[in-house]
Formats: structure tokens, C-alpha cells, sequence
């Protein structure tokens, strides 16, 4: 047995794109133990559900993330709207789930991007994020921000898309597609990356289960979970069927992101072909009732959680915002304990953690 | 909306039946969705989600605020990240934590800020 050592490894780390802390010990350059430690962003976001109508509160919770905004806004909203009654038209519900789908398209990039960033290819990294800038261009062309949108409201949703937009934005993710399929090979095949990434982090069916591990760190190892099979917005519409590997290892969750690009692109054509002409969104008045909801979303990450507790007022009682990130810190912890020292950024890249929406 | 959406199971159960309860339902193929903690008079209201086949159940526990509850992380580990959080924001006591950070996991500046004592 070597000497044991402890590592502290971030919470600030070249390879980390947000602040966690792990406590690496270390026997022979192998983890033996991680200790995983947050905290450092904590805003308390939502404790403003005190301070906040509750239809201004969706511009707070959308900003819990800077890539997975809109699908924070839309299962807040999703929350309000089960408490008060509410219907939203059906073509709020097609715009919603076309805005949900390009954040996945824009957040898969923007990882496969840091993916590569982390294991030393800068040219991959570049051509990744270059291909997402047109996804961030068509969040601008139709909502008018790139990263925070705002379009999403309690009763539906603020702005409409014309057809005209509607089809260059398919014609835009078609295009981007041929792109994506280069840098797929060199993902699938480059001796490099494969280097990297086969059989490192390893993560059975089992601990998956056991961990409560969720997205496509669960769907890596074997497991048919997506909350998009339960039939919100309108994914009961477009044919899904979610995408599921069986290595549970690094490149396998890599492989997972890298088909739900197509797929997404995929639902979002079909989306516009199906989307109905009429009203989106519903006049929405008075005080939220006394009662409780809960929702939840796919997000690119995995499944997130949205509570909301009404108490007869303009105020809600209670909010509450558990993230994806939240249930694989656990399998990251899990997946690290025997690894080999250089590849912990890689083990914890392929977890895609976003801190600020744990701490919120 | 759909019909499954619409599903909103809450069942209310004793602090002291917690631990079975769950490890009923982890041995069914439950999993942890969440838990989370609402201030209410009473003292707080916590909130277990479990999920099987994307149908949530969730169990509802009023707990006296100066009451200890046994720790979940015996049966389901990956719930050390809420109850973490519930000891820090809030001040809910729990036994046993298989990783109790002490009221650091949050660095937050004053304790318990979601239930000031002062």
C-alpha cells in the first residue's frame, strides 16, 4: 500500500467550469476517496419567492441557469399553471417544447465543446462551440436574448414565431447537422479521444440505480429514464424514444449527448411541421390557490424538479428547484473512487455538473 | 397537460415511520426524486419524492422544529445532498447522516438563514 495523500482539487480548476471542491485521496496517483464539498454560490434564490409576485418569479428562476433557462421558466411555470387551473394553448405548448429542444441542441454543444477542451483537443473545442453560436443566433432571432429569454410566462408564452422563421430555423439545423457529423466521427473514432474516454468513469446499471443517478449519466448505463416519455409539451407527438447506451463509461455518456443533438434537431422539424395556428398563451388573473404542485422537466442534464405551494395570494409560499446536477453528484463521487488522478476532470466533465443551478 | 402530469400523490406519514416506509419502497424499485423543506407553524414540513416507471410518490412529514429525524442516507446515500442543505438553510436535526458536513455544505453567512432564530 503507497503513502495516501489528499489533493484538494478546484473549487477554481482549469478544467472546471464551476465551482466544486473535491478532497482527492490519493494512493499511487489512484482516487481512492473523493469528498465533494458546494457552497460557494449559494444565492438563495428561492427564498425571493417572499419579495416576488408570482408572475414576475419566473424571471428569477430562469436565471438559476445560464443554459438551461428557459426549461427552469417553463417547469415553474408548468407548476403556477397546475395550481391555478390553467390550459395553455396548444401552440405555447409546440413553441415551448421547440425553445426546450434548441436549449438541449445549444447545452450538448457547449459540453462536448468543454469535453473536448478538457481532454486537450482545442480545435474540436473550437469547432463545437462555433456550430453552437448558431443555436445561441436563432435564440436571438426569436426571442431576442442569447442566453436569458424570458419568452416563457405563466399562461403560456410572449412572443410567436412566424412559419417563415420557423422553416430557416429548420433549414439552419439541417445545415448545421452535415457539420456535426464530422465532428461526430472524430469523437466516435479519433484513437485520442477514445483514448480518453473508453472504459474511464465507469458506472453500472446497478450504482446507477442505487445512486439515483439521472439524464444522460443514467441513460449511459443502461437506463430507460427520461421525463420526456410522460408526455409534457408535446413529446407525445413527436415520436420519441429516449437514447440509451450500456458501457456506463465516459464515452458512452459522451455517445448519448452526442445522438440527442440529432434527435432534438429531429423532434424540433417535426415540431414545426405539426405546430397549429392560434393563440399562445391565456389571460391569467387573481391569486394562486392554497394547494401544491410539482412538475418535472428533461433538461439537457437530466430530469429537474419543480415545486410550487400556493398560499391565496399574489405571493407563493413556497418554491422549489432541485436540478439534475443535484442527483449525479452522488454517481460522479461514486465513479471517481478508483480512478486514475488524470482522469478526474474527464469523470467529472462527463457528469456535465452545473453548480449554480445545485446551489441556485 | 398531460393526464400523467396531473397525478399529484401526497401521503402523509409519522416521523418514526419514515425509515421503513422508504426502505419499503427502495425494495419495490423506488428511487429518491428529491426532499425538500417548507417552514410551516408546526415547525418544518419535509417532502420525500420517490419515483418508479416517471410516477412520483411523495411522502409528508411534520416535524416540531426542536425534533431530531433519522437520517435517509442508510438506505438511499445520494440523499446526504438534501439533507445537507436542510441542516444548513433550515436547522432540521437529523441522526445518523452518512455524510453530515456539520453546516458547512453551504457557505452561507449567517445559520440557518431560510429560519433566522433571531
Amino acid at each position: 500500500m503507497g503513502k495516501r495523500t489528499i489533493i484538494p482539487f478546484g473549487p477554481q480548476h482549469p478544467v472546471l467550469p464551476e465551482p466544486v471542491h473535491l478532497d482527492l485521496v490519493i494512493e499511487d496517483e489512484k482516487v481512492v476517496e473523493a469528498i465533494p464539498s458546494i457552497g460557494f454560490i449559494h444565492r438563495g434564490l428561492e427564498k425571493l419567492v417572499e419579495k416576488k409576485e408570482y408572475t414576475e418569479l419566473v424571471y428569477v428562476i430562469e436565471r438559476i441557469c445560464g443554459i438551461c433557462s428557459f426549461g427552469h421558466g417553463w417547469g415553474y411555470c408548468h407548476t403556477v399553471e397546475g395550481l391555478m387551473g390553467i390550459e395553455i394553448p396548444e401552440r405555447a405548448e409546440y413553441l415551448r417544447t421547440i425553445w426546450h429542444e434548441l436549449s438541449r441542441v445549444h447545452s450538448h454543444l457547449l459540453w462536448l465543446g468543454l469535453l473536448a477542451d478538457g481532454f486537450g483537443f482545442e480545435s474540436l473545442f473550437m469547432h463545437c462551440w462555433r456550430l453552437r453560436e448558431r443555436v445561441l443566433d436563432l435564440f436571438e432571432k426569436t426571442t431576442g436574448g442569447r442566453v436569458i429569454f424570458s419568452v416563457c410566462k405563466v399562461g403560456g408564452v410572449r412572443k410567436d414565431i412566424d412559419k417563415e422563421t420557423l422553416d430557416e430555423m429548420v433549414s439552419v439545423l439541417r445545415g448545421m447537422e452535415k457539420e456535426l457529423k464530422e465532428l461526430t466521427e472524430t469523437f466516435i473514432n479519433d484513437y485520442s479521444v477514445k483514448n480518453r474516454l473508453v472504459g474511464v468513469g465507469y458506472l453500472s446499471k446497478e450504482d446507477a440505480i442505487e445512486l439515483c443517478a439521472v439524464g444522460p449519466m443514467a441513460r449511459a448505463s443502461g437506463i430507460r429514464q427520461d421525463i420526456r416519455l410522460t408526455g409534457n409539451g408535446v413529446y407525445d407527438k413527436l415520436e420519441f424514444e429516449p437514447c440509451v447506451e450500456t458501457a456506463g463509461d465516459c464515452y458512452a455518456r459522451t455517445l448519448v449527448r452526442m445522438r440527442e443533438v440529432y434527435q432534438s434537431i429531429d423532434m424540433i422539424a417535426k415540431a414545426v411541421e405539426l405546430i397549429p395556428d392560434g393563440e399562445i398563451s391565456v389571460p391569467v388573473k387573481g391569486n394562486v390557490p392554497k394547494g401544491e404542485f410539482m412538475a418535472r422537466l428533461e433538461q439537457p442534464r437530466g430530469e429537474a424538479f419543480y415545486y410550487s405551494k400556493g398560499a391565496d395570494s399574489k405571493f407563493l409560499e413556497r418554491i422549489r428547484v432541485r436540478t439534475p446536477t443535484n442527483m449525479n453528484i452522488p454517481a460522479m463521487v461514486k465513479t471517481l473512487q478508483g480512478c486514475d488522478l488524470a482522469d478526474v476532470p474527464m469523470l467529472i466533465l462527463t457528469i456535465d455538473p452545473c453548480i449554480s443551478c445545485t446551489e441556485r | 397537460m398531460s393526464e400523467q402530469w396531473k397525478i399529484q400523490n401526497f401521503i402523509s406519514i409519522e416521523p418514526t415511520q419514515l425509515v421503513d416506509t422508504l426502505q419499503d419502497y427502495k425494495a419495490e424499485g423506488y428511487r429518491l426524486a428529491q426532499v425538500h423543506c417548507t417552514k410551516v407553524s408546526e415547525g418544518f414540513e419535509l417532502t420525500y419524492s420517490l419515483d418508479k416507471d416517471h410516477v412520483l410518490t411523495n411522502f409528508r412529514i411534520i416535524l416540531p422544529e426542536e425534533e431530531e429525524i433519522m437520517s435517509i442516507t442508510g438506505i438511499y446515500w445520494a440523499a446526504f445532498i438534501y439533507e445537507n442543505e436542510m441542516q444548513d438553510l433550515f436547522g432540521v436535526k437529523f441522526k445518523h447522516m452518512a455524510l453530515n458536513y456539520g453546516g458547512h455544505f453551504y457557505k452561507v453567512s449567517q445559520p440557518t438563514p431560510w429560519n433566522p432564530k433571531d
